[in-house]
């Protein structure tokens, strides 16, 4: 017979043994030699996944649904394969930037939200409840059953009750004053909580040494072994099913792998164990052994729930007795006052530890991101001004412990009885999967924004509460059971467990299916379209860039003016003077520097300062309180975005660079171009050059010849000498001319010709060049003729040039025209603003190929009959170039054997 | 973090290996009424699986060269 005063004491005394264990660590922490720093203790404290549900619950799953329960144990253990990528990031940014809980993680990464905080706290309150209730309702009723011992009796429906008769009501109370006992003597400005770590290790210890007792005891004591217990369940018709069960599980595999992502899900985001695995990580490291630690802690705890469960099946086929409490009941029955003790002393370890680090982990963020944003937010309160702010701090926690377990106990009271243990937790793990999206998107995806995962985690959030957490209530009647059949409003696409007429699925994997549907799609939807400030995109970088962030990933980011004084008072405030000091000496040592006096507060400083708030306040308020306290320059979206995209520097330099080497290639076109044109220019001269030497060496060469010979012949005939000396002479005369015409090219070429344009009267100029040339004229016996009207208006011209062109061109059709009856014209006539000069001859023509060509240097046209061209080649050349630099045109108009007409115009005078 | 790059490979890999061993269609092989040693061949062969995959993990994480 056990007394309930033994159970009680020997509870107690459990407890009292934790709270040793306890006080003890937190004095060895104080002392600077953790006990807690190894990774078997980390290993052990993640083992706080492994509750109430898993000590009572995971059988009575299995009596009814043989491994239904195992998806729960191996989604844990593939995800923490993946830990070593995904949780190692997370617990650097955690410490990077001083985290202090799930909410705070998620809402300081997008822009150290305190709104999006607070509705994740929210979530995670309301999410949490029935899985507190869980623990609540297994410890109540399993003191109840034990009570009764040798008896084995199920207890009455606790609602049924008073509620001071009621016993969840007063373990909830105990767990409270306990929890508030572990977690909130002192504040600690990195929320450590090294007692509660150690002791939840050695709860892990107690709870699978009890279970595995249970189990051994089942297995070998009632039985004989496990070929035994298999052979009695194949020998009893109704239990065959449960051989080869996974059809036999509701919705089969889909289910079967919708709990495995569940879970997957649960072991990272579950907020006690976002807790133990990332805020009180000591080292990195010791994840390492974690990795295969803690799967092995889980299959040893499951190794033994089977033959538990058929055991109890077997034991008590009539259904009488709850599977749920097969693992307490079996021993009972088998008369093992010790044992059955002991089970329940694991049974109570399983669901305190996870009690103390849940509420711990939730108060912490109902504190840091749902109270203290509100209330520094209220001028009223005047909170910014008060001195000392830590009492303050632990007292919201520890109300906000008492409340989280009150409405625990509320929870078990509405609608915990009318599931069994698993289903209850199994509500709370598709609550927190709704973490998954925000906070895995934030680490590894930068496009995330703080609309997108706000609008996802309602979204997720809403599903779950209509499609899980309302049908709950409905079955324990507090919701009209119409809403579940009919659906609202007798829409049946709606019914909140076929919704929009999906149906077949279990209600787990159906509240899944849609939640996930709507918190993923909304947030990467939001996302995509929205855009985000400068503080979001500030910490999606410091987030996601978590391995490449420096010490103080934030504090390149802060510009404004401060005092090191106040931003010590701001500090001394939240987290006492002494705690103060020290960070700001040792701050100021790590500088070389003294505190008080040498420190400036710069940029590192407030940095520094606000990550000690977020320790202790979270960022979202340590943000705000900062902010009050310095002064803080705004930085633009295009500043912080210049600043944070890593590569932005490397795109700067290589845009410059593509700069640069776009201005040489240009530069480098542009050589060549000049290169070309030299070059151009080179051959040019080089062919004129050429030519010119010889067009100079034919006169020469013929003075030569003609002066050698009447040098050797002095007896030579007189008609004959006179005639060679006038070729001598003649030949002089060309030489004369294409040196002067040589030299006027170069000079017009080289522009260094002096021009003096001004009104000129071509009718005057055509008369006088006629006249002068008429003698030359009527020694060819070549008729000359002027065509004019009677008044031409004046032309702007250089007079000199343009009397130089007339004669050229006279002199040209003079020289070619017919040779017998040569006839030259001169017109002058007027067309708009122009004056035009038609010179006209009728000698032999111009080929049509060469009429461009002649006023080219050196071009003539071939002289049919000698083959050897009368003029010097440059004459045509300079009067193209004296037209064109006076704004005119020349060109020349003529057929083979036609006549040939020069023309050109001049601008009249305005 | 480069010592470090076969280690997370190698851990993937065991994920994706345990996604494997733990999923349909694996599992519906296992999934028939046989025994191994008196115990069914379904529940023999997820417990295997998973010392198997605990065992890998250890070997993956304490080797050190």
């Amino acid at each position: 017979m056990l007394q309930g005063y033994i159970i009680v004491l020997v509870s107690f005394a459990y407890l009292g043994l934790l709270f040793g264990i306890a006080y003890y660590a937190d004095k060895r922490a104080d002392a600077g030699r953790s006990i807690i720093a190894n990774p078997y203790i980390y290993a052990l404290s993640l083992a706080v996944y492994a509750t109430a549900w898993t000590f009572y619950g995971s059988v009575g799953r299995a009596a009814s649904d043989g491994i239904g329960f195992l998806p729960i144990y191996l989604g844990p253990t593939l995800m923490i394969a993946l830990w070593w990528i995904v949780m190692r990031k997370i617990i650097r940014i955690s410490k990077n930037n001083r985290i202090t809980s799930l909410a705070d993680f998620i809402g300081s990464r997008y822009g150290k939200s305190a709104v999006l905080g607070g509705l994740v706290t929210v979530i995670a309150v309301i999410g949490i409840l029935p899985y507190i209730s869980l623990q609540l309702k297994a410890i109540s009723s399993s003191y109840a059953i034990l009570l009764q011992y040798p008896e084995i009796t199920m207890p009455a429906r606790a609602a049924a009750a008073p509620l001071a008769a009621d016993t969840a009501f007063w373990v909830a109370l105990i767990l409270a004053a306990f929890t508030i006992l572990f977690g909130t003597r002192h504040l600690d400005a990195a929320e450590h909580h090294e007692g509660m770590v150690a002791a939840i290790a050695f709860e892990s210890l107690v709870k699978l040494l009890a279970f595995l007792a249970v189990g051994i005891f089942v297995t070998y004591g009632m039985y004989n072994g496990l070929g035994d217990i298999f052979d009695r369940v194949r020998a009893e018709p109704s239990m065959k099913p449960l051989l080869t069960p996974i059809e036999g599980v509701a919705g089969g595999y889909a289910s079967w792998v919708w709990l495995t992502i569940l879970s997957m899900m649960a072991i990272m985001f579950l907020p006690r164990q976002f807790q133990v695995a990332v805020i009180e990580n000591k080292d990195e490291r010791h994840l390492d052994k974690a990795i295969w630690l803690f799967p092995l802690y889980m299959l040893a705890i499951n190794l033994f729930v089977l033959p538990i469960a058929f055991g109890g099946n077997l034991r008590f086929p009539d259904g009488s007795v709850d599977a749920d409490t097969f693992v307490l009941t079996l021993p009972m029955a088998a008369k093992q006052e010790g044992l059955a003790l002991l089970v329940f002393i694991g049974g109570l370890s399983a669901a305190t530890g996870m009690v103390i680090v849940e509420t711990i982990a939730l108060s912490t963020m109902v504190c840091n991101d749902l109270v203290m944003p509100v209330l520094l937010r209220m001028k009223r309160l005047r909170l910014a001004e008060r001195r000392d702010l830590t009492a303050l701090l632990l007292g919201i926690r520890r109300g906000a412990i008492v409340g989280i377990l009150l409405l625990g106990y509320l929870y078990f009271r509405l609608a915990g009885e009318a599931y069994a243990l698993v289903s209850i937790g199994l509500v709370s793990f598709a609550a927190v999967a709704q973490f998954a999206p925000p906070l895995l998107g934030g680490i590894f995806w930068k496009g995330g924004t703080r609309r997108g995962a706000m609008c996802g985690l309602l979204a997720g959030f809403a599903v779950w509460g209509y499609t899980l957490f309302m049908p709950a209530l409905a079955r324990s009647g507090w919701v009209p059971i119409g809403l579940m059949e009919q659906g609202p409003f007798g829409i049946a696409l709606l019914k909140p467990l076929e919704l929009f007429g999906l149906s077949g699925l279990d209600q787990i994997t159906h509240a899944m299916l849609w939640s996930m549907i709507a918190n993923v799609g909304t947030y990467v939807g939001v996302s995509l379209l929205g855009t985000r400030d400068a503080q979001e995109a500030r910490q999606a970088s410091v987030f996601v860039n978590a391995y490449r962030q420096a010490e103080t990933p934030g504090a390149s980011f802060w510009r404004g003016t401060a005092s090191a004084e106040e931003l010590h008072r701001l500090l001394t405030r939240f987290i006492g003077p002494d705690a103060a000091d020290a960070a700001f000496r040792e701050y100021a040592r790590s500088r070389g520097l003294a505190w008080p006096g040498e420190l400036q507060a710069d940029a590192n400083l407030v940095h520094f300062a606000e990550m000690q708030l977020a320790g202790a306040i979270g960022a979202a308020s340590a943000h705000i309180m900062v902010a009050s306290a310095v002064k803080e320059e705004a930085l633009s979206v295009e500043e912080v975005r210049e600043m944070l995209n890593e590569a932005s520097q490397v795109i700067v330099y290589s845009h410059r660079l593509e700069q640069k080497s776009k201005e040489l290639e240009r530069a480098t076109g542009e050589l060549r171009e000049a290169n070309e044109r030299l070059k151009e220019l080179d051959r040019l001269k080089d062919d004129f050059v050429a030519t010119v030497s010889h067009e100079l060496r034919t006169p020469l060469t013929s003075i030569r010849t003609f002066s050698q010979i009447l040098r050797d012949n002095p007896d030579l005939d007189p008609a004959e000498r006179a005639r060679q000396l006038g070729i001598v002479i003649k030949e002089s005369e060309r030489l004369t001319r294409l040196i002067n015409q040589i030299l006027d090219v170069s000079k017009l070429e080289s522009g260094n010709v002096e021009w003096r344009p001004g009104p000129v009267d071509m009718k005057e100029i055509v008369e006088d060049t006629v006249a002068a040339m008429s003698e030359v004229a009527r020694e060819r016996s070549v008729e000359l003729h002027t065509r004019m009207p009677e008044r031409v208006p004046a032309v702007t011209a250089d007079l000199d040039r343009i009397v130089q062109v007339m004669l050229n061109l006279l002199s040209n059709a003079v020289k070619y025209c017919d040779a017998r009856q040569g006839k030259v014209e001169v017109a002058l006539s007027q067309s708009q603003n122009v004056v035009r000069i038609d010179v006209r001859d009728n000698g032999p023509g111009i080929a049509p190929g060469d009429q461009e060509a002649i006023f080219e240097r050196f071009r003539q046209a071939s002289e049919p009959q000698s083959g050897r061209p009368y003029g010097t080649g440059l004459g045509l050349h300079i009067c193209k170039r004296i037209v064109e630099r006076l704004g005119g045109r020349i060109w020349v108009a003529s057929g083979r054997s036609g006549e040939t007409c020069f023309s050109f115009t001049l601008p009249m005078a305005s | 973090m480069q010592e470090q790059e076969p280690r997370s490979q190698r851990l993937i890999a065991l994920f994706v290996l345990g996604c494997l061993l733990f999923n349909y269609p694996l599992l519906s092989l296992f999934n028939v009424a046989a025994e191994v040693f008196g115990v069914p061949v379904l529940y023999a062969y997820i417990f295997a699986a998973w010392a198997l995959l605990v065992a890998l993990m250890a070997i993956v994480i304490e080797s050190r060269r």
